[in-house]
């Protein structure tokens, strides 16, 4: 699989990532530099969790903008694969990639800790090692991972089953439908707040993320 | 005060207002040879600031022992660093941040993490872990719930935004703090041992260059801020407090070790208080060499700055460099690249002297060695503190109901879970924490090895103004312990010293007791101090808070598949407590909490003892033989039975052995030097134990969802867990 | 020319951050306190001389940048003039 991780100022998931996918795949995923202007052919482009630009004006929307966001754009318009993690997730929405926003989490506050999701869609590059309705416990680490939409936009999300992951009962950031990430039409770039890289190493406290990994290195190569 | 022009009669009220006394001020004119300016005087008395100078603890900081053969650099660089094995080294160390986070407690805190972690990776380490030690008010005092929110948002936002996991930490509430709260942090960092960078210029001619955020007219008079006592004034001192920019530090990180991989930096140094000046002057002196600053070339974030506002302001997010000469272009377009600020400020000069200039004229010129030799140091009187009487049995009696005691100990605010605080740290970032807040230690990977750092910050403060030396002794031996219960080896520690007023002889003596007693521990357990802070006169209106020498702690695993955790994990294992149990109720958080008494003398630590019952435990861990283990701390073996079962999930059943103990000093008293563990070859244990006398009892076993100590308590873990998790979320959602 | 641009939380979207503030200002004792609901100003200063084109330019601003859509409404102001 090729892959690469996009490095934007203000990132600081993307090492942890890209231990993951070297694990799960035996190769180290490019390092791309968010300046940069063109990407290689690949088959999977991560937007990696962190605070690009300080989480400044509003989360993601400045990373949004950069450079390379452009060819990410062309990357998914072919049919190309985007994993885009927390910050990721929030720059992909921002971006148009993804529909909807992240807001502030409803308490008002920052939280790191594992939550209980359900799997409610297997049928996607990234999904395809869980069964359907299956509970896992992943990290969350955020302070913006609101999910909102319109209703006409969550039912059809709903509707297509186009809802990855919900939160089990634990919603940490009051999102609609609890809903905890979300596949584009067609399923091939995947935005959620919880950080499976984090779940992905016994030592963590966890594996439950490792199949998302392995998922796609089956898929996508 | 930023319109005054820069010559200036110096009258005795400007001296006052600086923080000089007029003895220090003589000094300052016989180090000059004439009267100082404006901006000269404002250098001297950040310079000679507590602060900066340790003019009142340095005689007896310097009693500390402060080498082992693992040391690489001790105390005197922006941070210690110890070897730990195969061209890998740990730099760390711990600073206060207490008046700024009082006044306004976010950015106090947030600039305090931001600081920290500067020191560090100055050095040329990068990050991998923050702890802090926080100390706040009775939490019924009004402002309480406001700067707990405030210093947990703001520890958070910085370290967050950074990506350095907040790995642990501790909190206390104490009405000694109502006025002063205290915010300590603590930064470790990784480095290879061939690619660390010292402060000390050299090369004359060579650029001395400028990197990160611009100057503003923050945080003026910081350091001697930080060096003064607080009145009911202090809410007017609400400007000089710096904001900080995690983003912006990020960048710099990020910038910094990328043109440390290279050969272009030959001395760094951070500006942290007292900005500029400081950084400056440091390299200076501890290269030899002169060193001349063109102010017209700081990157400046407002306008029609003075030569004494750019001196003394302590804008976040800068460091300053001396560079070989060539190399100033290279570092330009890394710096370029990471969007930070770069600008040649200056050269390194042969005349031994710190020269300003500003608009083409001289605006400063102060000979180094004295700026720095010549700092006042003052043996200060001090009164020792009288020793308290032995608290008798009469004093503590048991409780009405023990299993009531037990539940008010682990729902206490110095008892309960601080999961509250800790799930607003991003505890997991770089995906190298093995072992999360809420244990003895927490335990960060050395990245793509086998190795794992263990760390833990900790001082009891009700001990330790109960009898400072005995306190002293106990924060070394108990961060040594904590280190131990995950299995690994202690190497070092960073102080970070906490006292009321120095000129009081009676705080001094606390000052004076706890360095006695923490130099004891540290020696006795080859436990060297490399590096650290002091912070004095933490008073309101002449009430000093509880002298609190917070101790943080770094150890070595080198393999982390060897560590244990304190959760039980699993039924029908024994329980074995490891170590000598008198029930010394002095002091203890049963007293305190449950009696609503504050009396007798804390328990006494038997350094040897420590030594050997911990070295003992920790063979058990890595040879598996213990499953478990937790050291025995506030509330006593009771409380740490309720935490290993919470953690675990697991009921036991407890007897208590045949002794003329009485059974609630047995289950509360903090006698020092214990451990629990779990076990599958108690009698391996015992036999071990026996062969290094140390005892070792066979409490009981694990299993159920059920705590029971016979004859005494019985509570489901639920209820245990309940009672521990409820207090901190519910108390701080109250208004 | 000066502008100003106010960036608010469209409604019926949750504002956790006014709803904190609305409790806040109860808890001091301001009473009759209903609703808050908080956004940002941006002060822009523009080389534009004329305020229609100013105002073109600051609209692709907003959507392009200064305002999430999904979420939120915007409104400009130049010269002190409601301009939207």
């Amino acid at each position: 699989m090729k892959a690469a991780v996009i490095v934007f100022p203000g990132s600081n998931c993307d090492r942890d990532v890209a231990v993951a996918l070297h694990q799960a795949s035996g190769t180290a995923p490019a390092m791309i530099w968010h300046g940069d202007s063109t990407l290689p052919d690949l088959d999977l482009v991560v937007l990696p969790g962190g605070f690009s630009y300080g989480d400044y004006l509003r989360v993601g929307a400045i990373a949004a903008l950069s450079p390379i966001m452009q060819a990410v754009r062309r990357h998914a318009e072919r049919g190309g694969a985007v994993f885009a993690v927390c910050n990721g997730f929030q720059m992909a929405c921002e971006a148009g990639l993804l529909p909807g926003a992240l807001m502030s989490n409803a308490a008002g506050k920052y939280v790191c800790r594992h939550v209980a999701m359900r799997v409610e869609n297997t049928d996607s590059p990234f999904t395809g090692g869980y069964d359907a309705g299956q509970r896992i416990s992943i990290p969350v680490a955020h302070h913006d991972g609101n999910y909102f939409a319109d209703d006409a936009t969550l039912d059809r999300l709903e509707g297509e089953g186009l809802v990855a992951f919900r939160y089990d009962n634990d919603n940490p950031n009051g999102s609609c439908r609890d809903i905890a990430g979300i596949l584009s039409d067609n399923r091939r770039v995947l935005g959620m707040m919880p950080h499976p890289e984090r779940a992905a190493d016994a030592a963590l406290g966890g594996t439950d993320g490792a199949a998302m990994f392995t998922s796609m290195v089956e898929t996508l190569s | 005060m930023s319109t005054e022009p820069n010559e200036i009669e110096i009258t005795p009220e400007i001296v006052a207002e600086h923080g000089l006394t007029t003895d220090e001020y003589g000094r300052i004119l016989n180090a000059m040879g004439r009267t100082p300016n404006r901006t000269e005087l404002g250098i001297f008395s950040v310079m000679w600031s507590e602060h900066c100078s340790y003019k009142s603890s340095r005689v007896w900081l310097k009693t500390l022992p402060t080498e082992a053969p693992w040391v690489i650099c001790g105390p005197g660089e922006n941070a210690g660093i110890i070897d730990i094995g195969d061209g890998d080294a740990a730099i760390f160390k711990m600073e206060s941040h207490n008046h700024p986070s009082f006044i306004e407690p976010y950015q106090g805190a947030a600039t305090g993490v931001g600081g920290i972690m500067r020191d560090v990776f100055t050095m040329g380490a990068r990050p991998v872990a923050n702890m802090n030690a926080l100390r706040f008010g009775s939490p019924d005092h009004h402002k309480t719930r406001q700067l707990v929110n405030g210093v947990v948002a703001g520890i958070g936002g910085y370290g967050n935004c950074m990506g350095v996991p907040t790995v642990g930490g501790e909190v206390n509430f104490d009405p000694a703090y109502n006025g002063n709260i205290l915010v300590n942090a603590m930064c470790v960092g990784l480095a290879k041992t061939d690619r660390i960078f010292y402060s000390a210029a050299a090369g004359i001619g060579n650029p001395v260059v400028y990197v990160g955020a611009r100057t503003g007219r923050d945080g003026i008079h910081g350091a001697t801020l930080a060096s003064a006592e607080f009145d009911d004034q202090s809410e007017e001192k609400r400007p000089t407090v710096q904001v900080g920019d995690p983003f912006t530090e990020k960048l710099l990180l990020e910038a910094c070790l990328e043109l440390m991989a290279t050969d272009a930096i030959v001395a760094i140094q951070d500006m942290g208080a007292a900005g500029l000046t400081c950084s400056s002057v440091e390299m200076a002196d501890k290269g030899g060499v002169g060193l001349e600053l063109d102010l017209d070339k700081v990157p400046q974030r407002e306008t029609g700055m003075s030569a004494y506002e750019i001196m003394l302001s302590e804008s976040q997010e800068r460091m300053l460099m001396v560079l070989e000469p060539g190399r100033e272009d290279l570092a330009r377009q890394i710096f370029a690249k990471w969007g930070v600020e770069f600008a040649i400020v200056g050269h390194l000069t042969d005349t031994g002297r710190f020269t300003l200039k500003q608009g083409g004229k001289v605006v400063g010129d102060i000979p180094v060695r004295p700026l720095v030799d010549d700092a006042p140091s003052y043996e200060r009187p001090w009164e020792p503190t009288a020793p308290r009487p032995a608290l008798a049995a009469a004093d503590a009696p048991a409780p009405n109901d023990m299993g009531d005691a037990l539940l008010q100990l682990v729902g206490g605010f110095d008892g309960c879970s601080r999961r509250w605080i800790w799930e607003q740290y991003d505890h997991m970032v770089m995906a190298d924490t093995i072992a999360w807040p809420g244990g003895d230690a927490a335990l960060v990977r050395v990245h793509g090895t086998k190795k794992a750092l263990a760390i833990s910050t900790d001082v009891t403060p009700r001990y330790c103004f109960a009898d400072p030396v005995e306190g002293g002794r106990q924060a070394v031996a108990e961060c040594w312990r904590n280190i131990t219960a995950v299995g690994a080896t202690p190497l070092a520690v960073t102080d970070c010293l906490n006292f009321g007023n120095p000129e009081r002889p009676e705080i001094m003596g606390q000052l004076v007791g706890c360095i006695e007693g923490m130099g004891e521990a540290c020696t006795a357990l080859q436990f060297p101090v490399i590096s650290g802070n002091v912070s004095l006169y933490n008073e309101t209106n002449g009430v000093g808070i509880l002298p609190t020498p917070a101790i943080g702690g770094v150890g070595l695993l080198k393999d982390a598949d060897q560590r244990t955790g304190m959760a039980f994990q699993a039924e029908g294992e024994s329980i074995v407590l490891l170590g000598e149990t008198r029930g010394h109720l002095g002091q203890s958080l049963y007293l305190r909490d449950v009696l609503g008494r504050v009396e007798g003398p804390p328990p006494p630590v038997d350094l040897a003892r420590e030594r050997r019952t911990g070295d003992i435990v920790r063979g058990m861990i890595r040879s598996k033989l213990a499953t478990a283990c937790h050291d025995l701390s506030d509330g006593g073996l009771a409380v740490a039975l309720a935490e290993m079962a919470i953690a675990g999930g697991i009921g036991a059943t407890i007897d208590l052995p045949g002794t003329d103990i009485a059974p609630h000093a047995f289950l509360f008293g903090e006698d020092q030097a214990r451990y629990l563990v779990t076990t599958t070859q108690p009698e391996v244990i015992q036999s071990m134990a026996e062969a290094s006398g140390v005892p070792a009892t066979v409490l009981g076993r694990t299993g159920g969802t059920e705590l029971t100590v016979n004859k005494c308590l019985t509570i489901s873990v639920e209820v245990l867990r309940d009672r521990h998790e409820r207090t901190l979320p519910e108390h701080m959602a109250g208004s | 020319m000066q502008a100003r641009v106010f960036v608010t939380l469209k409604n019926g979207v949750l504002d956790p951050q006014g709803k904190a503030i609305e409790n806040a200002l109860r808890g001091l004792g301001h009473e009759g306190v209903e609703k808050v609901r908080q956004g940002k100003m941006f002060e822009i200063e523009l080389a534009d001389t004329d305020a229609d084109s100013a105002r073109e330019r600051l609209q692709v601003m907003c959507e392009r940048l200064l305002a999430n859509t999904v979420i939120e409404n915007y409104r400009i102001e130049i010269g002190g003039q409601d301009a939207s």
